[in-house]
């Protein structure tokens, strides 16, 4: 007990300025405050994840155009089908578990995923596995169909998804979930009105070539997605990302799979 | 002790109000005044932040060695704000999402630091709490204001909820989409210390020179 007191008044008497002292606040300080942080942060992190999960699923019910203020989000979100895709073959697989597949996860993973040469959308590597959604009719048809895209914009990987009308080749919607664009730039990638722009836009021509562009001058109007003002890079990367995905590398196979019903 | 509490507690509503009179901490009231949800979160964030900074540091300011006492205030500031970051996002994630990096810029508000080494260095921890809350208050004030012009003129609603019926919906409002973009805080600011210094003349500053009165030779 005195030993403990006298370390303490040594410690109270040295000179403020000293270095002995110096270091030894910094250093208790510096501990003590990184405990308080990773406290925090390793308790709170359970409540985020749910957090995060949920407002995926948000995200995913307002791109299939079924959220409205006030929904329980978990009961609407049963009635899509989740269903992981193997890109390389375009067909379903049942390797995983869709309900908790992570994509991102396995795009970081060098056994599920592929380097790419052609990289458009500078992601770097491509997961050979993405979950999709799928969401029926009452009498069991598809309505819509539900993908999972990302790529970078001018400050960050944008994460969204791209929701198609059964007829797989009609946009219903388009919609980040996460980003760190400029506010309001970039970040108006998630304007309502910029947003509506893709309803009812088509992928492909009747050829089955990609023709769907995000540009400031319009080719053709059924495939023309207007470019952000002031936000040119992030445009270009939407663009680039959504025609990654939409590709060959991408979806296309699945798409096309699925339109014959072979997937 | 010159000042009371309440006058610690008071002052800095109007008075000493850390935006009009010392404009400190105006980039965060720019970004997070464009709906009174997010500027409500983000007042209570920096009311926190600033009322638990000065205390902590007031609590070790006869042991901050002098030559390191800023990197200790910010190692303190730093970790309220990664705390209140941290809690934010746990409950409240769809306005932690609005907020994003502004709660972690809440470390370089200069409402906080200068609190701070002006105050919480010199004073007893208890008074020291009371001022940096007082502080936290007044940009709060602040930013309720600008947050109520902004919001109501800007959307037509108020904490969400629709006071003008807007044109979109089917009223008759049309929403000012200027007042919804970072510079119209700018202008609001700006009357609004035009409005405080007309009505305590003695925040007016003193001139730095003095117009010559034409003489004619």
């Amino acid at each position: 007990m005195s030993n403990s007191n006298n370390i303490f008044t040594k410690f109270k008497n040295m000179p403020v300025d000293g270095i002995v002292k110096t270091v030894i606040v910094a250093t208790a300080l510096c501990f003590v405050c990184s405990m308080v942080v990773s406290f925090a942060a390793v308790n709170l992190k359970s409540i985020q994840e749910v957090n995060k999960a949920i407002d995926k699923q948000k995200n995913i019910l307002q791109v299939a155009g079924v959220y409205h203020e006030g929904i329980d989000v978990n009961k609407t979100f049963s009635s899509f089908q989740p269903l992981v895709v193997d890109l390389n073959t375009g067909k379903f697989t049942d390797k995983f578990d869709p309900s908790i597949f992570d994509d991102k996860k396995a795009s970081q993973d060098p056994l599920l995923s592929i380097s790419l040469k052609d990289d458009p959308a500078s992601i770097g590597r491509r997961t050979n596995y993405a979950t999709i959604y799928l969401l029926k009719k009452d009498d069991g048809s598809l309505d819509k169909v539900i993908l999972p895209i990302h790529g970078y914009g001018l400050w960050s990987t944008l994460y969204g998804f791209i929701a198609l009308e059964d007829n797989l080749n009609d946009i219903f919607g388009l919609q980040f979930y996460q980003h760190a664009e400029t506010p309001g730039l970039g970040a108006e990638v998630d304007n309502p009105k910029w947003k509506a722009q893709w309803k009812g836009k088509k992928l492909n021509n009747e050829n089955g070539e990609l023709m769907i562009q995000v540009a400031k001058t319009q080719k053709y109007k059924e495939h023309h997605i207007d470019a952000l003002a002031g936000a040119t890079l992030t445009s270009n990367g939407v663009d680039n990302l959504v025609k990654f995905w939409m590709g060959k590398d991408g979806f296309k196979k699945f798409l096309n799979n699925l339109k014959n019903g072979a997937a | 002790m010159s000042q009371t509490r309440k006058q610690l507690l008071v002052d800095p509503l109007v008075d000493n109000n850390p935006i009009t009179l010392q404009v400190l901490g105006i980039c965060s009231a720019l970004a997070v005044t464009s709906s009174l949800n997010v500027a409500f979160v983000m007042s209570l964030a920096v009311i926190a932040v600033t009322g638990f900074s000065s205390l902590f540091i007031s609590f070790l300011r006869n042991y901050i060695p002098n030559s390191i006492r800023i990197i200790v205030q910010m190692v303190i500031i730093a970790s309220l704000v990664i705390l209140v970051d941290q809690i934010i996002k746990a409950y409240a994630y769809e306005i932690s999402k609005t907020l994003s990096v502004f709660v972690g810029l809440i470390i370089t508000n200069c409402i906080v630091m200068g609190r701070a080494e002006a105050f919480a260095m010199k004073n007893t921890p208890f008074n020291s709490f009371v001022d940096g809350v007082g502080n936290g208050l007044g940009y709060s004030l602040l930013l309720m204001c600008v947050g109520v012009v902004r919001e109501l003129f800007g959307s037509g609603t108020l904490f969400g909820i629709t006071i003008l019926d807007p044109v979109n919906n089917g009223g008759w409002y049309v929403p000012n989409g200027l007042l919804l973009l970072p510079p119209s805080a700018f202008f609001i600011i700006g009357f609004l210390i035009w409005g405080v210094r007309s009505w305590k003349k003695s925040q007016v500053e003193a001139r730095e020179y003095k117009i010559q009165s034409l003489e004619v030779h």
